[in-house]
């Protein structure tokens, strides 16, 4: 008996080893392209060329990318990404607050139609909205702008829907006492509603940037100029004719991947917690 | 419920901001494409006319349009599936209470904090033919020569699907992951009372109970093959051409070589055709998740 359980142990701790031996491997296969473009992007142009010896942490200097911040204007991509992005996030925060409240405690003719009509916008993609709204755009003289930029983005029928589902789980009574003691309805919304809400609109905060922060379509087809462009749209002016310095680009995708890297380290759960409730989008 | 007088000014001034933006830049957008959609236009845009609404059926049917299409389809095929396997593969595998665990379950995690167009550029130099590491690295073992894989009319598309796979698996390995731990523990316990081993326990328990994340895992992967754009600009262009070999429905839109870039009448019926395919798809990403709610009661 005693024997029997000693070799089940063993067998168990040779499949724990076993099972850290496929992480590992597997860690290696995920992280090589990442330990690839950040070891590149800390080497001179011929070192980074110099395979395999160009993935040894060796030799390693900050003027790549200084040179990437310089030439690619950075500093400039990275500030319109974050104010576009700051900008979109405030806004549908701000429209999605006041329409859920619309939709959930005052009951007014047509509510029912106005809502769905939000809805039904869930179902029409960027996509297919680009060719109009690029001339729409336009028509307003919003080329290269911040406002085109942002504007069209300021409200999303995923946020109504999502800050609505929460406060529809304030309790009736609530309502009715609080409207019993005269409470208006701002006073409702930030007395009841808001502190109700605050994780999900970190949830949606946190989507919403990151949504905002990735775009490629969009920005491309509102900006062509050095000032209004963001960092998706930007990094791609890094692809040096100069095979010396091919490693521009990787040291410009470290520069912009950074930002957003931090925000997902800082934000990991509201993160996993959004994903999995579905809160997907696009 | 609030019941006053003058509530329907407030809900008025409180919906507004959203209305007036959803009408301007979704709803109005969408309904222009459709009515542009039955005309031909000049490059201008100014000067258009009918060309009836047996257009929509034409691009359906031209060759450009079924040529994106099957390109969109075989790049679904590559990604898809792959993409599948492996995320449940980590996750699987990340999933035992070990010391460490979190680490890995970070790395696993950690692509999703690339955008699409990061993940392209990382790739886009280590497949670069002259100067890569991969390429280099497999003529060292001597598996090729130079293999300018997004160069090459029959890798490219398989070249730009390994760079998705890489980007989504942070995505498809938490959802799964997340799905993993709500499975019932009993159920396991059950299976190995009946004397169920581990890959009997994995498709008789793990399977069946994953299902349905895993369809809407599916169906989300199959959208962003549909959407694929960023991925197409940076890597290829829509090239190599002649062959167009990666001229996703996305690209053929908006790309810069766009046939129907000048004829705003065109583009838009391409655009609602896109548009028509993604809310099929929506739509059982929609059903998808309602099931999900249901398993998880």
């Amino acid at each position: 008996m005693a024997t029997n359980t000693a070799v089940a142990k063993q067998q168990k701790s040779w499949r724990v080893y076993g099972r850290y031996t496929l992480l590992m491997f597997v860690t290696l296969i995920v992280v090589f392209p990442i330990y690839a473009t950040v070891l590149s992007a800390f080497k001179s142009g011929p070192d980074s060329l110099d395979h395999p010896r160009s993935l040894l942490p060796t030799g390693l200097t900050l003027d790549t990318m200084r040179a990437a911040w310089n030439l690619g204007h950075m500093g400039r991509l990275l500030w319109n990404s974050l104010f576009v992005s700051v900008a979109v996030t405030i806004g549908v925060i701000i429209t999605s607050v006041l329409a859920a409240y619309a939709f959930t405690f005052i009951n007014f003719r047509g509510r029912r139609f106005v809502f769905g009509f939000c809805l039904a916008t869930l179902l029409v993609p960027v996509e297919a909205t680009v060719v109009i709204n690029q001339r729409l755009i336009d028509s307003f003289g919003w080329k290269n702008s911040y406002q085109g930029l942002i504007v069209p983005l300021l409200a999303t029928a995923f946020g109504i829907f999502l800050i609505r589902q929460v406060f529809m789980t304030v309790p009736k009574e609530l309502i009715e006492a609080a409207s019993l003691d005269g409470v208006g309805h701002f006073g409702l919304l930030r007395e009841v509603a808001m502190p109700l809400a605050r994780p999900t609109l970190g949830a949606l905060g946190l989507f919403t940037f990151l949504g905002t922060w990735n775009q490629y379509l969009w920005p491309q087809a509102v900006v062509d100029d050095q000032e209004h462009r963001t960092i998706q749209i930007g990094l791609d002016a890094l692809r040096s004719a100069d095979i010396n310095r091919f490693n521009l680009i990787t040291a410009g995708t470290v520069i912009g991947a950074l930002p957003i890297f931090v925000v997902l380290v800082a934000f990991q759960r509201q993160l996993v917690r959004g994903l999995t409730a579905g809160a997907i989008k696009g | 419920m609030f019941r006053r007088r003058g509530d329907g000014l407030i809900a008025s001034a409180m919906l507004a901001p959203a209305i007036a933006i959803l009408s301007i830049f979704v709803v109005y957008p969408l309904g222009r494409a459709v009515w542009l959609g039955h005309l031909r236009c000049d490059a201008t845009g100014r000067k258009c006319r009918t060309s009836g609404w047996m257009q929509y059926f034409d691009v359906l049917r031209s060759s450009d349009f079924q040529h994106a299409l099957k390109v969109t389809f075989v790049y679904a095929l590559l990604t898809v599936p792959a993409g599948l396997v492996i995320g449940v593969g980590l996750a699987v595998l990340a999933d035992k209470q070990i010391r460490g665990i979190g680490f890995f379950r970070t790395i696993f995690s950690s692509t999703v904090a690339t955008s699409v167009a990061v993940a392209s550029l990382i790739w886009f130099v280590l497949l670069q033919p002259q100067v890569g590491l991969l390429p280099d690295m497999l003529s060292m073992f001597g598996v090729m020569k130079n293999p300018g894989l997004l160069n090459d009319a029959g890798t490219a598309l398989p070249a730009i699907a390994i760079t998705s796979i890489w980007a989504n698996l942070g995505f498809t390995f938490i959802i799964v992951t997340a799905a993993l731990q709500s499975i019932p523990a009993e159920l396991f316990e059950s299976a190995m009372m009946d004397g169920a081993g581990g890959w009997k326990r994995f498709t008789n328990v793990t399977i069946p109970m994953l299902s349905p994340t895993l369809l809407f895992v599916s169906v989300v992967l199959v959208t962003r093959a549909f959407q694929a754009y960023a991925e197409v600009d940076l890597l290829t262009k829509g090239g190599p051409n002649p062959e167009r070999s990666t001229e996703t429905v996305t690209y053929l839109i908006y790309g810069q070589t766009s046939l129907v870039k000048n004829d705003i009448g065109l583009k838009s019926t391409t655009a609602v055709l896109l548009f028509a395919i993604l809310l099929v798809l929506s739509l059982v990403q929609f059903r998808s998740l309602e099931r999900r709610v249901h398993y998880g009661n």
